[in-house]
């Protein structure tokens, strides 16, 4: 054994999104759309072949339509987690903090959590029209659940011995709120975000298949209607492509506000 | 002769209620002097860190009173620094912003906050590390950091639930002989609670025996070894003898019980 294969045992693991897995990972993506071509070439199936694929990807990007869809959904999806989101802390630190707003508001959480979001889109229709509102409703009502649910048991999994930390050196309520109960929360809150984003990324593209006139669920299920496969991949790409990025984000912003976390 | 700084009068305390209601400290009395270095042993349950936690003002007695000064606890306060067992250290501050955390609270501005934290980690030897963050420092180097940031705040009774319970016998001299060092330039009043009979005689006035079911006094022994304190004393006869009275009192009453 050389001197370099001792220091590269002592070496910290490389991250999840290093070179090196990137590379693995690109690698990995090019084999499958590899296979998919070669089945495609050989007659195996009715699906569309990756040329015909990038080529619709092309002329949808030339002419705006990609991208006016992709604005569509990605335009509902951050407003509607962004609400969600700004609400939910606020509503989750109240719970975690106070046993009586725990108890008036846990029975309607745990209650609208068990309930589909899209399953709440024809009463959203019917009282709030056809327009954005219900779309957004919907995907506000997801994040909501998922980030107030986290942030409640983050509050309530702080620690008792940095409560008394701190209160022994001589510190109030409001004090400990803001330097203790908020921090330890962090990483819990911001799991919830991450979650959060998934689900009202899912309830988008599920929103605009039943109602919408726009969006990257709208334009699959009009090609649906034409049996045009290619759009159809397009749309699907684009939606993974997006959620994969903002998942990423809140990745890293996770990293960079939990960086003082002891990671296993 | 002077008032104690800290007085157990007939302090009892009982956790739930009812049928399930548990006696966890029975009648405790109990004086420490000012500037007094007491250890309190007992087998585990006994109700040490209850007694602790009262004077820090964290829970309070069901009957009885405990006082601080003369006056009643009534809550916790930056007089009384507390040092828990679990470290307790904020992962999400440095170690100065942990120990500037209390100074803060006293309003100091922010060149007098530096300095002063700056001083005290200089002191436990953590002044190089001042800007990392809790995650790095080994479990010795954690709980020097929570020594400083208690000393920090300048209180007059420091209170210390097992501090080098998980640390190493070497890092465990080292702090001891640190606390002695510490308490020597600046006669502070401790409460220290450890399961370890030689530190309890080591760095002791008075080691104060509990016993368990209920928790309650059991004996309280003089140690009568000169101070500055060494590793002379630590191997003297002297040592050894009252070390195996606290033992006795410890474990062999333990035995009797069981
Ligand atoms: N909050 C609580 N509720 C109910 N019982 C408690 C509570 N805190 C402590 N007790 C009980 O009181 C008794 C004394 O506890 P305490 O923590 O003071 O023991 P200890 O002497 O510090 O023990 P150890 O050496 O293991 O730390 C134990 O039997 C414990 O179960
Ligand atoms: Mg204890």
């Amino acid at each position: 054994m050389s001197v370099i294969d001792d220091i590269d045992i002592e070496r910290p693991k490389t991250r999840r999104w290093s070179p090196g897995n990137l590379g693995w990972g690109v690698l990995s993506f090019a084999g499958g759309i590899g296979l998919w071509w070669l089945a495609t070439l050989a007659g195996l199936s009715e699906l569309p072949s990756p040329a015909a694929v990038l080529r619709r990807a092309v002329e949808l990007a030339l002419d705006g339509q990609l991208w006016g869809d992709m604005y569509a959904s990605l335009r509902r999806v951050l407003i509607g987690f962004a609400l969600g989101s700004v609400l939910a802390v606020p509503v989750g630190f109240l719970m975690g903090w106070y046993r009586i707003a725990r108890a008036v508001i846990d029975p309607w959480i745990q209650f609208f959590r068990v309930i589909p979001p899209l399953a709440i889109i024809p009463l959203a229709i019917v009282t709030m029209g056809i327009d954005e509102t219900p779309k957004i409703f919907v995907i506000f009502l997801a994040a909501f659940l998922s980030a107030v649910v986290s942030t409640y048991q983050g509050v309530v999994s702080v620690d008792r011995t940095y409560i008394n930390a701190a209160r022994v050196l001589g510190a109030n309520d409001g004090t400990i709120f803001a330097r203790v109960v908020i921090p330890a929360s962090t990483p819990f809150i911001l799991v919830g975000f991450r979650i959060g984003l998934g689900s009202a990324w899912a309830t988008v593209v599920a929103a605009e298949l039943i109602a919408a006139q726009s969006g990257l669920g709208f334009r699959m299920q009009q090609a649906q209607l034409y049996y045009d496969l290619p759009t159809i991949f397009v749309s699907l790409v684009a939606i993974g492509v997006l959620g994969l990025i903002m998942d990423r984000i809140v990745v890293r912003i996770e990293e960079r506000l939990t960086h003082w976390q002891e990671r296993v | 002769m002077a008032e104690p700084k800290i007085s157990f009068r007939n302090v009892s305390k009982r956790f739930g209620a009812g049928d399930d209601a548990f006696t966890a400290i029975q009648n405790l009395t109990l004086d420490i002097e000012d500037g007094e270095i007491v250890t309190v042993v007992g087998p585990s349950g006994c109700g040490k860190s209850t007694a602790m936690n009262m004077v820090a003002g964290l829970i309070s007695q069901s009957s009885g009173e405990v006082l601080v000064d003369g006056k009643p606890v009534s809550g916790p306060g930056p007089d009384r620094g507390v040092i828990f067992q679990q470290y307790a250290l904020f992962p999400w501050m440095t170690v100065r912003e942990n120990v500037e955390f209390g100074l803060k609270l006293q309003k100091l501005d922010k060149a007098e906050r530096r300095e002063r934290a700056l001083h005290y980690l200089g002191l436990v030897g953590l002044a190089d590390f001042a800007d990392f963050y809790p995650k790095t420092l080994s479990g010795g180097m954690k709980q020097r950091c929570a020594i400083a940031r208690a000393y920090a705040v300048n209180p007059t009774v420091l209170l210390m639930d097992e501090p080098f319970g998980a640390l190493d016998a070497l890092t465990r001299v080292k702090l001891q002989n640190q606390l002695l060092d510490t308490w020597s330039k600046d006669k502070r009043t401790v409460m220290f609670i450890t399961h370890d009979v030689d530190e309890a005689v080591y760095i002791a006035h008075r080691v104060i025996v509990l016993a368990a079911n209920p928790g309650r006094l059991q004996e309280i022994i003089d140690v009568d070894l000169p101070f500055p304190r060494d590793d002379e004393i630590r191997l003297s006869p002297e040592f050894a003898a009252i070390r195996n009275r606290v033992w006795r009192a410890v474990y062999h009453h333990d035995a009797q019980a069981a």
